[in-house]
């Protein structure tokens, strides 16, 4: 998006997916397991900051992308017998179609409104996942079978159970979503995404239809936390209505918040941090949810830019 | 010739007051026109109906022989009308490159050459003499720079039709006579309808002149006309100018 | 029972709800109104209002109505408090600006839910009503109580309606709500309206949570369905207007007394959020609104 050449932040995002990579051969087995799922769900914070860092859109609502994914994928599998990719596939068309409802209906809305809407749509997808027991498993939710985790290409067959197979699928899914985001934001509807979040009135007074940009934001978004979602459901092999629930739309917003909006690199430092500081104080207390309260409590009053967004603002003013 | 621009019963309320009252106003292209008239005579609604930044109660707008009436604003924007704000509305946070990108990019149908929009933001830039600050961002532009910046995000558009609301507002001196061989030079390529208090700067540039008054045209005529006209030095010369 | 009576019950306990309703609803309406900030952790006030009420209740032996009194009295009261160094300490700083506020409120939402698991625990108890007066109807007999619950919000909401529109208070308030720049330029404290109309948001849902918890039990996760619905009526009644928040209130109230004794409640959920969340999107106004600022 700006003028500097396009190296430099390309080299840093390599080495960070190098790094990941070489991480994978050095990890003790626990934190490993943990790695890979970080990995996966910054892929929903990075779906959710495509549409709240860039465009400056605050959803409520991201649960029920993320467990579209989830259920169309983890339900493919399940009721239907479906191979991995056809799932993965079916779990992605899900949340990209949702999303492209929610989005023409929200999008109606704005500010607060917009807020509430979303929230009380997921609240609706989170209610037909308990009313439809019988087929998503309620609350209890549903194990996806170990031996139809399998991705069999060609020949070869990958036990997605393995965790060297799942650390790797993860980093894969991790490392392509990543590079599309950086595409995204350095490209001409990305610059078109922000002139939005900063100004939508005198956007339009340019030319561009900023329904129709947001929209196609809002799929995107939606598209990205699906992923991550069916991705979920097939490595971790486990549905549940709790991924649906109010907390999962509102912790992707407290891993962006944490990381930086409108960072490409945020959600995934976010997650990492939240994750190990709910995995270190679990030592003490079982509430986690107080830590989330007053950590989300604390960056809006103290550190509304979040790491990456301060580092930026401070000394990296490249950084994507 | 046909008027490139008409609007015919034009009229908007809000609430009781009707802002806009019964308009019938006709542009011809090349022009440049200048529309004055007191506080509160209806001139910016006028423009921002135009513009389609609000909708009219009654009437209609003709562009260019088309009906543009129930258009949306970047719609409109996308035929040629260009609207530049009264208040400065540059986009602060980023840098004076993106501010004019955004305007460049859009009119480019070729979605690849990396290179177009570079020269397309350049040229604008060098027109309105803000090239050697391409990476500052826009909101640490002086006042007198931003609101060159606002015209060259309007010149990137490659408008048939030009809107200036108070362009020169807050300008020193020295800045505005820069400013009106700005507007010559745009007048070229674009028609002009320029809102403007400053009336040196009007009779320089306009050549004619639509005179507001309570939502009415009360006057229109080249500048000369205007300013032998005794109904508008009541209503408005003689009553706000010194 | 027959259909006839069975209607009849329905009401009586949709009144019920609609009482209550009507109480918390009103707390975030006001909130809204006049600060413009969504409290999410509203909820949570009404749950702390339980919570206390069984707490002041046990401490004190004697006559199960000495507690209920006290706890009447006392938890609002309370809650009210920690509404105001919230307010003080979190919303004030950020300006009231809206989406940071709402943030905000979700923090103080998973905060005050923990620490009443962490004091309280996961289990539900009950608080020991008043009275246990039995009124005979021909076809059941009904709750006394509950009846008295109606009562006294009725009682409650009619105050509330003279303090503001009758008293100076409540003239204070409106001007704050109306313009909060011109209001200060007027010499009027929005700061400290701002202050108090949080705390007597939260008191509001407090108390109605005092009146209910003798026949629903206290509860860490009480609070869940008093937002949701609190925000439906809200809506429906139109963001920030009083009058359509009651109304909506009774509505809501009553509609959901009757639809859950003839659908499954998480139909009725269903149905009911779906519709609110389609009032926002095509009339943002409310049902009753007429078009805010």
């Amino acid at each position: 998006m700006k003028d500097a050449s396009p190296a430099k932040p390309y080299a840093l995002h390599l080495g960070v997916i190098i790094l990941l990579f070489a991480l994978s051969f050095v990890l003790p087995d626990y934190h490993h397991g943990l790695l890979a799922r970080i990995m996966v769900l910054a892929v929903f914070a990075m779906g959710y900051n495509m549409l709240f860092g860039y465009v400056g859109l605050l959803s409520l609502g991201h649960a029920m992308f993320f467990s579209a994914g989830l259920y169309g994928a983890g339900l493919a599998v399940i009721h239907l017998g479906w191979s991995v990719p056809a799932a993965f596939a079916a779990g992605i068309l899900c949340g990209a179609l949702l999303a492209l409802v929610i989005g023409v209906l929200a999008l109606r809305t704005s500010g607060v409104a917009f807020m509430i809407v979303t929230m009380m749509f997921a609240q609706v997808f989170y209610l037909v996942i308990l009313y439809f027991a019988s087929w998503t498993g309620g609350d209890q939710g549903m194990v996806v079978p170990q031996p139809a985790r399998v991705l069999v290409l060609g020949s070869t067959s990958l036990d997605l159970t393995s965790p060297t197979v799942r650390y790797t699928s993860a980093l894969a899914l991790f490392s392509i979503v990543l590079l599309i985001t950086l595409a995204i934001v350095r490209s001409r509807y990305g610059r078109v995404l922000v002139a939005i979040r900063e100004n939508e009135e005198r956007t339009k007074m340019l030319g561009y239809d900023t329904f129709s940009n947001k929209l196609v934001a809002v799929v995107v978004s939606g598209t990205i936390c699906a992923t991550s979602g069916a991705a979920y459901a097939l490595l971790f092999g486990y549905v549940g209505s709790s991924f649906a629930s109010v907390q999962y739309s509102i912790l992707p917003l407290l891993w962006v918040l944490l990381g930086g909006a409108a960072t490409t690199l945020g959600p995934l430092i976010g997650t990492l941090f939240m994750y190990y500081v709910v995995d270190i104080t679990s030592g003490f207390t079982s509430a986690y949810l107080l830590i989330v309260g007053i950590a989300l409590i604390l960056l809006v009053l103290f550190f509304p830019k979040g790491i990456l967004g301060s580092i930026r603002q401070r000394w990296l003013g490249w950084l994507p | 010739m046909m008027p490139l621009l008409t609007t015919k019963g034009l009229s908007r309320n809000f609430g009781g007051l009707r802002a806009v009252d019964n308009v019938d106003f006709a542009l011809m292209p090349g022009e440049i026109r200048a529309v004055i008239g007191p506080n509160g005579a209806g001139k910016t609604t006028f423009v921002s109906l135009v513009s389609g930044r609000i909708q009219p109660s009654q009437g209609m707008i003709v562009f260019d022989g088309a009906d543009i009436t129930s258009l949306p604003a970047y719609a409109r924007v996308r035929l040629g009308v260009a609207y530049t704000f009264q208040i400065t509305s540059v986009f602060a946070n980023l840098s004076v490159y993106d501010n004019v990108a955004l305007p460049v990019q859009r009119t480019l149908t070729d979605g690849r050459s990396k290179g177009a929009v570079r020269t397309g933001v350049m040229a604008a830039l060098e027109r309105t003499g803000l090239a050697d600050r391409t990476h500052m961002l826009a909101g640490q532009l002086s006042y007198g720079h931003q609101r060159l910046l606002e015209v060259a995000m309007g010149l990137a558009l490659k408008p048939r039709l030009l809107i200036l609301d108070e362009p020169t507002q807050g300008l020193a001196d020295s800045e505005i006579d820069n400013f009106i061989e700005l507007v010559r030079e745009i007048a070229k390529s674009a028609t002009v309808l320029l809102i403007e208090h400053n009336m040196p700067v009007v009779m320089q540039l306009a050549d004619r002149i639509t005179v507001f008054n309570a939502g009415r045209i009360l006057a229109e005529g080249a500048p000369e006309q205007i300013r032998a006209n005794t109904e508008v030095q009541d209503a408005y010369l003689g009553a706000t100018h010194d | 029972m027959a259909f006839g009576p069975h209607l009849l019950l329905a009401a009586l306990e949709g009144l019920v709800t609609s009482a209550v309703l009507a109480l918390t609803a009103l707390g975030l309406s006001l909130v809204f109104g006049v600060m413009r900030v969504v409290n999410v952790a509203h909820g949570e006030f009404f749950m702390l209002g339980a919570v206390l009420a069984w707490a002041i209740s046990t401490a004190i032996s004697g006559h199960p109505a000495l507690g209920f009194l006290a706890a009447l009295v006392l938890a609002p009261l309370i809650v009210g408090a920690i509404a105001l160094v919230a307010e003080r300490l979190v919303l004030r700083r950020l300006n009231y600006n809206p989406e940071a506020t709402i943030v905000a409120t979700i923090g103080m939402l998973y905060i005050i839910q923990q620490l009443a698991l962490t004091f309280y625990g996961p289990g539900a108890r009950p608080v020991e009503p008043p009275f246990s007066y039995r009124i005979l109807l021909p076809w059941f007999g009904y709750s006394g109580y509950k009846l008295s619950i109606i009562a006294a919000s009725a009682f409650l909401l009619l105050a509330t309606w003279f303090v503001l529109t009758r008293t100076k208070i409540g003239l204070i308030m409106r001007a704050t709500q109306y313009d909060s720049e011109t209001a200060q330029a007027f010499g009027i404290p929005v700061d400290r309206v701002y202050a108090g109309v949080f705390a007597l948001g939260a008191m509001l849902a407090a108390v109605a949570a005092v009146l209910i918890v003798p026949i629903s039990q206290a509860h860490y996760l009480m609070g869940q369905d008093p937002l949701l619905l609190s925000f439906i009526v809200v809506i429906i009644g139109g963001l920030g207007s009083l009058r359509g928040t009651l109304v909506a209130a009774v509505l809501i109230g009553l509609s959901d007394g009757i639809i859950s004794v003839f659908f499954s409640p998480t139909l009725a959920k269903i149905i009911a959020t779906l519709l609110v969340a389609m009032v926002l999107v095509f009339r943002p106004q409310g049902l009753f609104g007429t078009a805010s600022r």
